[in-house]
């Protein structure tokens, strides 16, 4: 079965499996070859919660792969009438082949897979997984370090609400990865992520300063201090804009090191990065198309073809 | 012997032996007793045992245990012996083991969880993560689950 719900669904051979396809995909998910293997597919973008990068990469993928896309949204639907998920995906069943959810609750994805035949790849669920998040951030490693093996990752921020360096943590350490868990004390890894990390034999270091960090990293990953899961703005302040990145920050960085962040960013990456060799975000948000691609070919059980061209 | 005669034998019903000592009444609450009801139910509570040291004994009066029980048991009781009593004598002896999902026994204590949602028609389940030590969690959202948290939202 084609369901990606959680990274667990995934072996280290699938992975790297996946993200051989996705390399391949680069030049279709450029538009610069035509390549239609889902010509006749329909993908269904089920978003019960807001998306940007995530819906329109899901779109693009599905559509420069010949196939098409149904665009549902949670306002002014049935749902707003009041029924269940179980019904929704009901229908959507009969209407696609393939579908992408993102809904606020926790479990929604393993929920819709099992009440549905067609597969489902979770596309984000509460502050639970975000699995395609992460085969796109594995990408993106593997594109600038040339392997997935052994790197020192640094994850900065909200690392106590943010899903995507949940699934990604879990991830780097089937890997072999030494992380740095760099958060405000009110926004820690949870603890059980942390044991389970420690428990897979990973050297995992907490702190609340971004200092020092920087000369040793082989990865830095940003992430967004979100300012809609404090209880007041004078919280939210005292943490805001706690790391901040700017050009002159990188100095002492090793050569090849770069700098991720799913984005949206706020303010903790400053704009004179961009033009650095260390800036990878906006490529990485170009590297969910080829590797939803990849994916959507997965679930859907259509092979890749050995050269693309 | 003299330690089970603390109180009568039954004419029919369950026996619930090794009880881990103290957690007889959490296992009327597992099992849904009725306490309000007319049928007798025995309580020992705290006994020697060679197996356990200490333990707890349940005697419930007309009522014999199903599997959907003795999963539930298992939760909180898993090294339990049950007898089932017909007319006085042992008609059938069963042990508890949890199964490695636990469906529609207890609701996810997490209050995010698509669970949630009271209209959804899928099952709760949990999945036993590992036994020693105990560790439970939601299939759906994934998150751990007190033992206690699972007593209090017994389905």
């Amino acid at each position: 079965m084609g369901n990606l719900v959680t990274m667990d669904d995934l072996t280290n051979d699938d992975i790297v499996a996946v993200l051989d396809d996705a390399e391949k995909l680069v030049p279709v998910a450029r538009g610069d070859i035509l390549l239609p293997l889902l010509q006749g597919k329909v993908l269904a973008n089920m978003f019960f919660e807001n998306s940007t990068r995530t819906r329109m990469s899901f779109e693009t993928a599905m559509k420069r792969l010949g196939g098409s896309v149904l665009n549902f949204s949670s306002v002014g639907t049935s749902v707003s009438k009041g029924e269940t998920l179980y019904d929704t995906m009901q229908m959507i069943d009969g209407y696609a082949d393939i579908a992408a959810i993102r809904h606020p609750r926790q479990g929604a994805a393993q929920y819709s897979a099992d009440a549905v035949g067609i597969p489902i790849l979770n596309a984000g669920d509460g502050a639970g997984n975000h699995p395609t998040q992460t085969m796109l951030d594995l990408f993106t490693i593997r594109q600038a370090h040339g392997t997935l093996d052994g790197l020192n990752v640094v994850l900065v921020g909200d690392l106590r609400y943010g899903r995507t360096v949940h699934s990604l943590s879990h991830a780097l350490v089937r890997f072999g990865a030494s992380l740095t868990l760099v958060s405000p004390a009110s926004l820690k890894m949870p603890e059980e992520i942390v044991s389970d990390l420690k428990a897979h034999g990973a050297d995992v270091t907490e702190t609340e300063s971004l200092d020092n960090q920087i000369s040793e990293a082989d990865v830095i990953y940003m992430t967004r201090i979100q300012k809609e899961r404090f209880p007041d703005e004078e919280e939210y302040a005292k943490v805001a804009g706690i790391y901040r990145i700017e050009a002159s920050s990188l100095v002492g960085a090793k050569k090849g090191m770069i700098i991720m962040h799913p984005l949206p960013r706020v303010n903790e990456i400053a704009p004179s990065v961009d033009s650095t060799e260390f800036a990878k975000y906006f490529q990485q948000a170009f590297n969910g198309v080829p590797t939803r691609m990849a994916l959507l070919c997965r679930s859907l059980d259509v092979e890749v073809p050995k050269k693309v061209k | 012997m003299s330690e089970m005669r603390r109180v009568t034998a039954i004419r029919n019903g369950t026996v619930i032996d090794h009880i881990p000592s103290g957690n007889a009444m959490q296992v009327i609450r597992i099992l849904r007793i009725n306490t309000d009801r007319a049928t007798p139910v025995s309580l020992v509570m705290n006994v020697p045992s060679d197996k356990l040291g200490r333990k707890d004994v349940l005697k419930i009066e007309d009522r014999e245990l199903d599997q959907e029980d003795l999963d539930r048991l298992a939760l909180i009781s898993p090294a339990a012996s049950i007898a089932i009593i017909r007319n006085h004598a042992v008609a059938e002896k069963m042990n508890v083991e949890l199964a490695d999902d636990l469906l529609n026994i207890a609701k996810c204590s997490f209050s995010n969880c698509i669970t949630k949602n009271h209209r959804e028609p899928l099952p709760q389940r949990m999945k036993v993560v590992s036994r020693e030590p105990l560790e439970i969690r939601c299939y759906y959202c994934g998150r751990g689950q007190e033992i206690n948290e699972l007593i209090e939202n017994i389905i």
